[in-house]
């Protein structure tokens, strides 16, 4: 595995080369060069956010082909919480899970289970005291990734606990291979994402060596076949397939995860730029009385993810629905984590650094004033034109060597006229001679 | 030795929603130049704290910010009220700063005393009607 795998990409027939990824990735991870989008693989954090705003769709998230399902003899789906905002009020927790059996799966184990047990484990974490406050969750892959590119200050403040994805893919195989006596590798382990950032930290983990999930299906490429599935279970069908309570089953939306933890200490932000503007703030010691933040890159949190079906503040109010009849079951005292050591990450987290212009200083700081320079001469428009993102961004580039001065097209003109100028001046001075 | 990066910024008086953005764009700089993060954390919350003190006391000012080869230097500036008793105000819980300021988080008395635990050299100037200048300089290894 190379250590940039994205599963955000570009399918360049259907690029035309316009702005809108550039100005909205907050990374400064995409230029537009030779008429076509490029993706800065160390930058990325596949947040999708290019995803959302290309109107060409010419940005994909790639995950695994439903086909992949036939390769492993026991199938099993772990649903994530938000596929439950998919669907509207009339079609209960108990229905959507059967209804992934119907598919094809052989085992359902919900994600909001694991997401109760990774609650209580952070409530017990956060209550021994030593960590370092706020608490950042590490549940979005997206924002674990901007803080190693971006907030190197941060890395310590993360909640270094596996994601409720990893915890119920692990409590999966681990209960079906000692029940069922099957070897683990016969067991396909299918997590169902509402984006892409999830088959990023499948495919390439950053908080140990391999994940327990052998495969990602997009909530999109399922959505239809399911409610067609779903449609044919009875209202009332109960088959005793659900194991989480409220909780788990907000964790889906924003603010779930915090409410899990029953503190009024706790902060939700969801929307990557949001994300960004609080982690600023937390850096500044600016940030009073919280111990957790819950920072979630799609707006709703994962209800708005880039492979989600349903606007997300619909999904929300969907997502109300299945809370409220969640709490007629308390798991409670199944879901804790008594013993929390072995869901801690077993890898460290390195810092990035990818936005430093050199590795040596001094190189850096004369690099730095050069950029000064060439962005003071920039018209400051920040249209995009030259493919950078903002003026100052083609300042950088130019700086490292990747884009010219002319690319900008106010300087480009510049150029022209001045050309202009010296061939009027030299059609002059022919003329003279000329005429002499 | 004249510094290689030289920058300046205004701050705005008694917009608190604008405080921070000197100090954050600061942020920006260290970060490209490959400073180690630690350094940049205590520039940041030094920095952040000298903007806000021009915020809420000083009617507004301006940042002078100068990166050497070794350090950076910052003066924080207004030509607010000033400080009548320089150690006073550095005293920790010390604050002249109006109650409808202290609900807002802010103006607990910290400021000072956080900008001197936060940097390697700080010089406090002021007198009474004649404003404030805050000297910061932190080294960079």
């Amino acid at each position: 595995m190379t250590n940039y795998f994205h599963s955000v990409t570009l399918e360049e027939d259907k690029c035309r080369g316009c702005t809108n990824c550039i100005k909205h990735c907050p990374t400064e991870a995409i230029r537009v060069r030779n008429g076509k989008a490029t993706i800065i693989k160390e930058r990325c954090i596949d947040c999708g956010e290019c995803i959302r705003v290309c109107p060409y769709h010419a940005k994909k998230a790639v995950t695994d082909p439903i086909s992949e399902l036939s390769k492993y003899p026991v199938k099993v789906a772990l649903p994530a919480p938000s596929l439950y905002g998919q669907f509207g009020q009339d079609i209960s927790r108990e229905r959507i899970l059967k209804g992934l059996l119907e598919l094809g799966f052989d085992w359902v184990f919900e994600v909001a289970k694991a997401a109760e047990i990774v609650s209580d484990a952070t409530r017990r974490i956060i209550g021994a005291g030593n960590v370092k406050k706020p608490v950042i969750s590490s549940a979005c892959p997206a924002v674990v990734r901007l803080v190693q590119v971006r907030f190197p200050n941060l890395i310590n403040n993360l909640l270094k606990i596996e994601s409720p994805m990893e915890v119920a893919a692990r409590i999966a195989k681990q209960t079906i291979t000692e029940r069922e006596n099957i070897p683990a590798e016969e067991i396909g382990i299918f997590f169902i994402s509402p984006c892409a950032a999830k088959v990023t930290s499948v495919k390439a983990p950053y908080e140990k060596k391999e994940s327990f999930v052998n495969g990602v299906l997009s909530m999109k490429d399922i959505h239809i076949k399911l409610l067609e599935k779903i449609k044919s279970i009875p209202w009332d069908f109960d088959g005793d397939l659900v194991s989480s309570g409220a909780y788990g089953v907000g964790w889906a939306g924003s603010g779930g995860e915090c409410s899990a933890l029953e503190t009024p200490r706790t902060l939700a932000v969801h929307g990557i730029h949001n994300v960004i503007n609080i982690f600023e703030e937390i850096v500044e010691d600016r940030l009073k009385n919280v111990d957790f933040v819950e920072a979630l890159s799609c707006t709703e949190g994962c209800l708005g993810g880039p492979l989600t079906v349903v606007n997300p503040f619909v999904a929300s109010t969907n997502l109300k629905w299945q809370v409220n009849r969640a709490k007629e079951r308390d798991f409670s005292g199944e879901n804790t984590a008594a013993d929390y050591q072995d869901l801690l990450w077993t890898k460290d987290m390195e810092y990035k650094p990818i936005l430093k212009l050199d590795d040596n200083m001094m190189k850096a700081m004369i690099k730095m004033q050069k950029l000064e320079e060439i962005n003071d001469g920039l018209p400051g428009l920040d249209c995009g034109a030259c493919g950078s993102p903002s003026c100052r961004a083609l300042a950088e580039d130019i700086v490292r060597g990747l884009a010219f001065e002319t690319d900008c097209i106010f300087k480009l003109r510049e150029k022209v006229s001045d050309l202009a100028d010296h061939m009027k001046a030299f059609e002059h001075i022919y003329r003279q001679k000329t005429e002499d | 030795m004249s510094s290689i990066i030289k920058k300046e910024y205004d701050i705005p008086a008694n917009d608190f929603s604008l405080a921070g953005e000197a100090s954050s764009n600061v942020r920006k700089l260290l970060t490209q130049l490959g400073v180690y993060p630690t350094v940049i954390k205590r520039t940041s919350i030094a920095m952040y704290e000298a903007e806000l003190n021009v915020v809420i006391h000083g009617n507004g000012g301006k940042a002078r910010v100068e990166i050497f080869e070794d350090k950076i230097e910052i003066l924080v500036y207004d030509e607010g009220p000033g400080i009548e008793d320089i150690e006073l105000a550095m005293k920790e819980g010390y604050s002249t700063a109006p109650d409808f300021i202290r609900e807002m988080g802010f103006g607990a008395g910290m400021g000072l005393s956080n900008i001197k635990k936060n940097s390697d050299r700080f010089v406090l100037e002021s007198e009474p009607n004649k404003g404030t200048r805050v000297y910061i300089t932190i080294y960079l290894y």
